[in-house]
C-alpha cells in the first residue's frame, strides 16, 4: 500500500473528507450529496462545507426527516448512473434504512445478474462523549459485514480517509463509510491530488514480535497509544487497521497473528455475533491445527451506552485496558502492572453539543 | 361495441389487444405448467389487471423507464420485455433475464426500459423517485412511471417519497393499481379513509381516479399526464380501479378464499377489458393477432425448455458490480 511522502502538508480528518468529495465532485458530473443538514452554516463539521455554493443547489442539498425514501431516492439515482452520497450525523440512524441497503442496495446486482449496478456512499459518524448517550454513539458494521454486497470502509487517518472516501466514490458497489466523531480533529499528511485507498487492504502500523492488535476506527488510536505504553515494560505490539472491513484483509491479520502467536482484537462495538469475534473464527479457521495462539476480544461493555461520563469511560475500552490486556496475554494474568494514563485530548477537550 | 372514442386509431385498439393478450395467454400458460412443476417460482398474477400496465406503456416512449412490483409479469411484457428471456427465468434458465437468480418476482428488462422489480412492499417507489431525480439533473425528457398497489399506500415509504417527489418536482407519473386486497386485506380494513386520490393530493400532487380498469381512458389520461410531466409540471398519481382475478400467490383461483362477495369478482369478469377491446376489432384481425400470441408463446416455452441451467460456479456472479 502506497504510504505519504514525509515533506508533504497536513490536513485534519475532516478537511481530507471535504477535499474527496470536491476533487470527486468536479471530475465527476454525476456525484453529488444528500442528507439532513449537508448544506447549513456547519457544513457536517465541515466535510461538506459550501458544496451547494460552489456545485450548486442541486448536487449538494438538505433532505426531508425520511431516511428510509431517501435511501431508495439515492439508490434509484444510483441505477440510473449518478454517485449519491447520503450522509448521516449519526450512524444510528442507518437503522432507518436498513431495508434499502440490506433488502434493495446489496442485492440489485446479483438479482438482476449485473444487469443494473448501486454506486452508492453512505456516510456514517459514530459519535462519543460530552453526552451523546444510548442512541448517538453506535456502530453497526457488524450487522452491514454479515449483508453480502455490501462494502464498509472505516478509516482512522487523514491520508485514509481521503484516499478511502475517493475510492468508495469510483466504486460501482454501495459502501458504508463509517467515520468517528472523535478522529475529526486528528491531523495528518494528506496528498492534495486526488488518490484513491484500496478496498481490502489492511495497514500494519507497527511491527512487533509479542502480540497482534487488531482495532476498527478510533480504537486504532487507543490502540496506538497502549502500544507505547507496553514499550515501557519491554512488550512489542502489532497494531493492525483493517481500513476496508469489507472485503476484509484477513491474510495480513493471520500473518501477523502466525509471528506473534496472540490475538486481541479491539472493536468499536459490542462483542456478540460482531467483527471481533468474526475476527477470531477466520484466524482460528486459517492457523487451527497448525499453530495455537492465545485470543481476546475488547469492545463496548454488553449494555446500551450510559450518558454520564463516569460511566461512559467504563463503557470503552482506552489505552489503559488495552495495554493491560495486552500485558496479561503476554505476562500472564497474575502479572501486576499498575499504569496511569491521561484521558486523550480529543476526549478531554471535545464540547459537543456534536 | 364501438369504439366511442375517436382520438384513439384502430391501429391503437389493436395494439392494446395484442398486448393484454399477450399477457394474458402467458400467466394462462404459467397456470397449466404449475402443476409440472417446472417453475419452481412463487407467481403473482396480472390476470384481470393487464389493461393497466398495458395502457401506461402504450402512452409512454420507449425511453422512458418504469419501476413495478412483484405482481410483474404485465408491466414486464406491456414494456415489451423479451417473452423468451421471461419465461426461462420463470424456468430458472441461464437465458432467463436475470439468469435465473430473479425468478417470477424481479423481472428486468434494461433494454427497454424495465427496472427490476421487489418483493418488499413499496421498496421501488422511493427508488424510482430517484430515478426521476437523475433524469431531471441530466435534463433528460424521459421520465418514469411507478406502479404499486394500493397495499403500498400503508408503508411510511409511499409518504415520504410523495413529499420528496412533489418537493422537488421530480418527472415521475405515479400509478397506483387499486384491486382493494393486499393479500385478503381489504383497504377498508387497513386505510382510516379510504381516499387515495385526496391522500395524493395532499402532498400538493393532482391526482385522479379511472374506474374499472377502462384501458382507453387510461391511456387517454396517462398521454396527457405524461405530456405535462415532461413540461416539468411535476409528479402526477393516477388511481387505476382493478381487479386481481386469481389467488395472491401461486395460480389458484381467488373465490375459494372467501374473503369476497363473488358478484364482486363475477362482474369485473364480466366486463373483462380484453373482450371488449377485441370486440372492437375485425374478427380476421383478432384471429391474426391471437395466431401470432400463440406461436410467440410457444416459441418462448420451447426457448425456456431447450435453455441450459446456470452451471453451480455462477452462483457467485454479480455479487458485486465489475466496473
Amino acid at each position: 500500500m502506497s504510504s505519504p511522502p514525509s515533506d508533504a502538508r497536513t490536513l485534519t480528518y475532516g478537511q481530507a473528507l471535504l477535499e474527496a468529495a470536491r476533487q470527486e465532485m468536479a471530475r465527476d458530473a454525476g456525484v453529488f450529496i444528500m442528507g439532513l443538514g449537508v448544506d447549513d452554516a456547519k457544513g457536517m463539521y465541515g466535510t461538506t462545507a459550501n458544496l451547494h455554493k460552489e456545485f450548486g443547489a442541486d448536487r449538494c442539498f438538505d433532505t426531508p426527516l425520511a431516511e428510509d425514501a431517501m435511501t431508495g431516492v439515492a439508490i434509484g439515482a444510483a441505477l440510473a448512473g449518478m454517485r449519491p452520497i447520503h450522509v448521516h450525523q449519526r450512524m444510528d440512524f442507518l437503522l432507518l434504512c436498513m431495508n434499502q441497503l440490506v433488502n434493495m442496495a446489496a442485492k440489485s446486482s446479483y438479482m438482476f445478474s449485473g444487469a443494473v449496478s448501486v454506486p452508492l456512499v453512505v456516510r456514517a459518524i459514530i459519535g462519543r462523549s460530552w453526552g451523546q448517550g444510548a442512541q448517538h454513539s453506535q456502530a453497526f458494521h457488524s450487522y452491514f459485514m454479515h449483508v453480502p454486497g455490501l462494502k464498509i470502509f472505516a478509516p482512522t487517518t487523514p491520508y485514509d480517509a481521503k484516499g478511502a472516501m475517493i475510492a468508495a466514490i469510483r466504486d460501482p458497489n454501495p459502501v458504508v463509510f463509517m467515520e468517528h466523531r472523535m478522529l475529526y480533529s486528528f491531523k495528518g499528511i494528506v496528498p492534495e491530488a486526488a488518490y484513491e485507498v484500496p478496498f481490502g487492504r489492511a495497514r500494519l502500523l507497527t511491527h512487533g514480535k509479542h502480540v497482534t492488535i487488531v482495532a476498527v476506527s478510533y480504537m486504532v488510536a487507543e490502540a496506538l497509544r497502549a502500544k507505547h505504553l507496553l514499550e515501557e515494560v519491554g512488550i512489542e505490539a502489532e497494531v493492525i487497521d483493517p481500513v476496508s472491513l469489507a472485503p476484509l484483509d484477513i491474510d495480513t491479520i493471520v500473518t501477523s497473528v502466525s509471528r506473534t502467536g496472540r490475538l486481541l482484537v479491539v472493536d468499536t462495538s459490542w462483542l456478540t455475533c460482531g467483527f471481533s469475534g468474526e475476527i477470531l473464527a477466520l484466524a482460528l479457521e486459517r492457523l487451527g491445527g497448525k499453530q495455537a495462539f492465545q485470543a481476546k476480544r475488547m469492545g463496548y461493555a454488553p449494555t446500551p451506552c450510559p450518558t454520564t461520563k463516569p460511566l461512559e469511560n467504563v463503557f470503552y475500552p482506552n489505552a489503559r485496558t488495552i495495554a493491560l490486556a495486552a500485558h496479561a496475554m503476554v505476562k500472564g494474568e497474575g502479572a501486576s502492572w499498575k499504569i496511569e494514563v491521561q484521558e486523550p485530548r480529543e476526549i478531554a477537550e471535545f464540547k459537543g453539543p456534536f | 361495441m364501438k369504439n366511442n372514442d375517436p382520438s384513439i386509431s384502430a391501429d391503437t385498439i389493436a395494439r392494446f389487444y395484442k398486448q393484454i393478450r399477450r399477457i394474458r395467454r402467458v400467466e394462462e400458460t404459467v397456470i397449466d405448467l404449475y402443476p409440472t412443476d417446472k417453475i419452481k417460482s412463487p407467481v403473482h398474477l396480472s390476470i384481470g389487471q393487464e389493461s393497466v400496465s398495458v395502457a401506461v406503456c402504450e402512452a409512454l416512449r420507449p425511453t422512458d423507464v418504469v419501476f413495478g412490483t412483484y405482481r410483474g409479469h404485465a408491466l414486464y411484457l406491456a414494456k415489451y420485455g423479451d417473452m423468451k428471456a421471461m419465461m426461462a427465468e420463470l424456468y430458472g434458465k441461464a437465458d432467463g433475464c436475470a439468469r435465473g437468480k430473479a425468478g417470477s418476482m424481479h423481472l428486468v428488462d434494461m433494454k427497454v426500459g424495465m427496472m427490476g422489480t421487489s418483493a418488499i412492499v413499496a421498496t421501488s417507489i422511493s427508488q424510482a423517485a430517484g430515478y426521476a431525480f437523475a433524469l431531471k439533473q441530466r435534463k433528460s425528457d424521459a421520465i418514469v412511471a411507478c406502479f404499486y398497489g394500493e397495499g403500498a399506500m400503508d408503508e411510511g415509504a409511499w409518504h415520504e417519497t410523495m413529499n420528496f417527489a412533489a418537493l422537488k418536482k421530480l418527472p415521475v407519473l405515479f400509478v397506483c393499481e387499486n384491486n382493494g386486497y393486499a393479500i385478503y386485506s381489504s383497504v377498508k380494513d387497513r386505510m382510516s379513509s379510504v381516499n387515495i386520490c385526496a391522500r395524493s393530493e395532499s402532498y400538493g400532487i393532482p391526482a385522479a381516479r379511472i374506474e374499472n380498469g377502462d384501458t382507453r381512458k387510461l391511456y387517454a389520461k396517462v398521454q396527457s399526464d405524461a405530456a405535462a410531466i415532461r413540461a416539468g409540471s411535476g409528479p402526477r398519481v393516477i388511481e387505476a380501479m382493478t381487479c386481481r382475478w386469481r389467488d395472491h400467490v401461486g395460480p389458484g383461483e381467488d373465490r375459494v378464499h372467501r374473503y369476497r362477495p363473488d358478484a364482486e369478482l363475477n362482474a369485473w369478469i364480466a366486463a373483462d377489458e380484453m373482450k371488449k377491446l377485441g370486440e372492437l376489432l375485425p374478427a380476421t384481425k383478432r384471429a391474426e393477432i391471437d395466431r401470432d400470441v400463440e406461436a410467440e408463446l410457444a416459441a418462448a416455452i420451447t426457448f425456456a425448455e431447450q435453455s441450459p441451467y446456470p452451471e453451480d460456479r455462477e452462483i457467485y456472479d454479480h455479487v458485486f458490480a465489475a466496473e
